[in-house]
């Protein structure tokens, strides 16, 4: 049942992002950042995690989660050590992805040569 | 942005902007969503697929298996990128292939790739976040405002 949810929520969230870009007329980059903050906003008022729950990687793929990962470490850090791990904690859970990227984004510009 | 300019604009200026936004072509909205649900929800549903395989062959629990995951799509969507096929598919998804994680690993690895000829450093090195750039800088910053409104009001982030 997991998968039919992670398809249809990650679907949803897809469908919000093209309406930014096609009804509100946004470039890509203030689309993404739009829904990076929403997903900010909704981890701040514990509306995320359920999400995650019921829907699995239909919240954990798209962009949104990384807003909500932000807030995730945060808040997690802010609990430990108190108000310095509002900044040590941000890019705790985050980690994953951030470094993923630029470490396989920096092979490719090693390794291939730009088309076009 | 337009409504900046719409103070001191000539009549000619006027008309044209009337003009331009006559024949701009529409978007076609609802073929565009339909597509952005079919492609968004097939990469969640393989994330899905992906995350339930780490879980069940090494034995990651449940929130821990969501980093290999993401790793996972951002690795098969740098090699789709280096073979210049995200994009090409990127055209015909649009945001459906823009909001999943693979669309944030793809304007990285595409920025990389394009900026090589200008070198390493000035080049790959200072312009891999020109895209993916606001997206962290956006999600950063109200992460830590959301922080700093549980320690002002004492919530119990729990």
């Amino acid at each position: 049942m997991t998968y039919v949810w992670a398809f249809v929520v990650g679907g949803l969230i897809c469908v919000v992002g093209q309406i930014l870009l096609d009804v509100c007329k946004m470039t890509p980059g203030a689309a993404m950042s739009t829904l990076v903050v929403c997903g900010a906003i909704l981890d701040g008022l514990k509306l995320y995690e359920p999400l995650i729950e019921f829907a699995g990687a239909g919240a954990t793929v798209p962009i949104t989660s990384f807003g909500n990962a932000l807030v995730h470490g945060a808040l997690a850090e802010l609990q430990r050590d108190g108000w310095i791990g509002i900044v040590t904690g941000i890019f705790e859970v985050t980690s994953a992805g951030i470094s993923s990227a630029i470490i396989f984004s920096f092979l490719a510009a090693l390794f291939v040569k730009p088309k076009g | 942005m337009a409504n900046k300019n719409t103070r001191k604009i000539t009549p000619t200026q006027k008309e044209y902007q009337d003009l331009a936004k006559r024949i701009e072509p529409k978007r076609p909205v609802f073929k565009n969503c339909l597509r952005a649900f079919l492609v968004g929800g097939s990469i969640c549903l393989f994330g899905q697929v992906l995350q339930e395989m780490f879980m069940h062959y090494f034995h990651f629990d449940q929130s821990k298996a969501g980093n290999p995951t993401v790793a996972c799509l951002i690795f098969i969507s740098v090699v789709l990128t280096s073979f210049g096929v995200y994009d090409k598919f990127a055209q015909w998804a649009g945001a459906g292939s823009a909001v999943p994680v693979t669309g944030f690993a793809n304007s990285m690895a595409s920025a990389a790739i394009e900026y090589r000829s200008e070198g390493l450093v000035l080049g790959t090195g200072s312009n891999m976040f020109k895209l993916a750039g606001s997206v962290i800088v956006f999600g950063t910053f109200s992460a830590f405002v959301v922080g700093l409104i549980y320690l002002i009001f004492g919530i119990d982030a729990g």
